[in-house]
């Protein structure tokens, strides 16, 4: 409990720190903000109004007070576009980039997952050489531009799949499996070459513990070894890395959500850039640090869940 | 010192040589310098004037070996002068997070304090909290688009990496009795960080420098392609593909081109980073 508590506590004067950031986003546009939103045509009358609005007059001090009292109560602000609010707007397109995470998440740890192992387990064999290949590959191929040729395959020239779109789950799960096979597969093998060096390292480090020698020496298979004994370890590690993965994915799906028109948190920022609705962006961007802040107590507090060295490490040094 | 870590960097560059992988990577890169320096040699088109109305999105011929693009445009040739845009976005982000970065990880790591703990480690936990696009996003939103923006948004993002290696190492390194002994004798703080703890830090610093440009690349690549790095008349390899993608259906030759061109070069990279890692740290299990 005490882990936890600590934990969460050193989180806020990142949250803090993260939230000034993001507030000072709209001071460095360059001249007056109003204008910039509103566009050098604007009367002044309309400049001040906006001025007023955004709560400019105001010293920078009290301004964020008032911008960080909002959020904290849990009010993002309206859009400078039409005036919609920005809790509904990033609430309608989170689910869909929720979806894409998860589901480019599950690709790449269906990739990661077998290769890391067999490349630890023949390690200098043609199937670790065939793997760390692959894994390079993967991490020097842009994931848009495998995505555009995951287009013109399977939906321009094999029409198995669609080019673009989403189709929420529940208006048609099997649509909706359709829509997000070849986004979460574009993504899904960029992340996985990450994950499969991290596996493969970590496995090969734990097969030349002691325990395992005796595990052997015991005459236990190589699976029981390998996915009873070895594994377990070895994934201690790798829990960071996918921590770490899946917060970078609901962040970074930006640009897949954009080449398959999928009305994700991505997409909504993008749109946002191009539309200069500096509030939306200035949330979204608020909301996916907050996040990333939040998704790293939850790994660390797992590794310390899944790790008594380290939560009795923590708890004793306490 | 120096004939020390010259040996060291000798011994580096041996077992660099001896990396098949390794040396392959740096001949990639090689190639994308020669392309970029000698790219109106290797071309008679101007990637941006040259446009031949009557041959709009051709595809590959013994005229444009590459195709053209929806202005008549030579692919080969913006590809070539290309080059040179992925050069910058591979250095200047790179040398921009460096510059800032690592002065500020060996300040933060040899003196700690309260300056370390509390200012700089929690603004670069900040700024890691930001996912690298959205916080590139954030800055083209605010600063506007541009090639150059684009690499002082890439750079921002890849600060926190300079400074967290930075400053771990110099922490690993600073009461080491060479630097104890650099500190009797009276050598200033600023000659003990810049002449005997960075040159023990670079080794781990080119491995990063050299992965970090792969990554730049992407991500020049991903922010022209969605429309806030290189304008669309510039021949950046993104910005190629955001042609392509109007032209998927019909011409997908567009698209093939760039994409592999941006693929080779980060494999480029990303080959020499993995042979300098292992050149530099021999301890790595193979």
């Amino acid at each position: 409990m005490r882990v936890i508590i600590k934990r969460i506590a050193s989180a806020i004067p990142v949250l803090a720190l993260v939230s000034i950031m993001v507030f000072l986003m709209l001071q460095l546009l360059p001249g007056d903000p109003a204008t910039v939103i509103l566009g050098e045509e604007a009367t002044p009358e309309a400049v001040e109004a906006m001025r007023e609005h955004l709560g400019l007059n105001k010293p920078l001090i009290v301004q964020y007070f008032d911008w960080i009292t909002k959020v904290l109560q849990g009010n993002l602000g309206e859009s400078l576009v039409d005036g919609t609010s920005v809790n509904q707007l990033i609430m309608e397109r989170l689910p869909a980039t929720i979806e894409l995470a998860l589901g480019s998440f599950l690709v790449a740890l269906l990739i990661a997952l077998p290769c890391g192992i067999l490349s630890a387990a023949r390690p200098n064999t043609f199937a670790d050489h065939l793997c760390s290949f692959i894994s390079m590959i993967g991490m020097s191929i842009p994931h848009f531009w495998l995505g555009m040729m995951c287009i013109i395959v399977f939906a321009v020239e094999l029409g198995v799949l669609p080019a673009s779109g989403y189709v929420p789950f529940f208006d048609d799960p099997a649509e909706n499996l359709k829509s997000i096979i070849l986004p979460v597969v574009a993504t899904g093998f960029r992340e996985s070459a990450i994950l499969m060096r991290m596996i493969r390292s970590s496995m090969l480090e734990v097969l030349q513990s002691d325990y395992i020698r005796t595990a052997k020496a015991k005459g236990l298979s190589e699976m029981t070894v390998l996915f009873g004994h070895a594994l377990k370890n070895a994934m201690i590690p790798v829990i960071t890395t996918s921590g770490i993965m899946l917060a970078g994915l609901l962040g970074g799906l930006v640009i897949t959500e954009s080449i398959f028109n999928i009305p994700g948190y991505g997409k909504l920022v993008i749109d946002s850039v191009f539309n200069r609705d500096f509030i939306t962006v200035q949330s979204a961007i608020l909301v996916s640090a907050v996040f990333v802040v939040f998704i790293n107590i939850a790994v660390d507090l797992l590794y310390a869940f899944v790790d008594p060295r380290i939560r009795l490490g923590k708890e004793g040094n306490s | 010192m120096n004939r020390k870590s010259q040996s060291v960097y000798a011994l580096a560059f041996h077992r660099f040589m001896r990396n098949k992988q390794a040396v392959l990577g740096a001949v990639i890169i090689l190639g994308l310098v020669f392309v970029a320096v000698f790219a109106p040699f290797l071309t008679h088109y101007d990637p941006i004037f040259d446009q031949d109305y009557n041959a709009v999105l051709a595809s590959p011929s013994s005229a444009h070996i590459f195709g053209t693009d929806d202005l008549g445009r030579d692919t080969f040739a913006r590809l070539v002068y290309g080059a040179r845009l992925t050069t910058a976005a591979a250095v200047l982000p790179v040398a921009f997070a460096f510059f800032v970065g690592v002065p500020i990880g060996l300040y933060s790591g040899y003196k700690g304090g309260f300056i370390d703990q509390w200012i700089i480690t929690r603004l670069v936990d900040a700024l890691q909290a930001f996912p690298s696009l959205m916080l590139a996003l954030a800055l083209a939103a605010v600063l506007g688009g541009g090639f150059l923006n684009a690499m002082l948004a890439i750079g921002i993002g890849f600060l926190p990496a300079f400074i967290r290696i930075t400053r771990g190492q110099v922490i690993a390194l600073k009461n080491q009795e060479y630097i104890l002994a650099a500190r009797s004798i009276g050598c200033s703080n600023l000659r003990i960080a810049l002449v005997h703890i960075l040159p023990n830090v670079m080794p781990t610093l080119l491995v990063q420098i050299t992965l970090a440009m792969a990554t730049a690349i992407i991500s020049e690549a991903g922010l022209s392609y969605i429309g806030v790095g290189a304008s669309p008349e510039q021949p950046s390899w993104g910005s190629l593909l955001r042609t392509a993608q109007s032209y998927l259906v019909t011409q997908p030759w567009v698209a093939a081109f760039p994409g592999l061109a941006i693929s080779l070069v980060v494999l480029g990279f990303n080959m020499m980073g993995d042979g300098l890692r292992r050149a530099l740290d021999p301890k790595i299990k193979q």
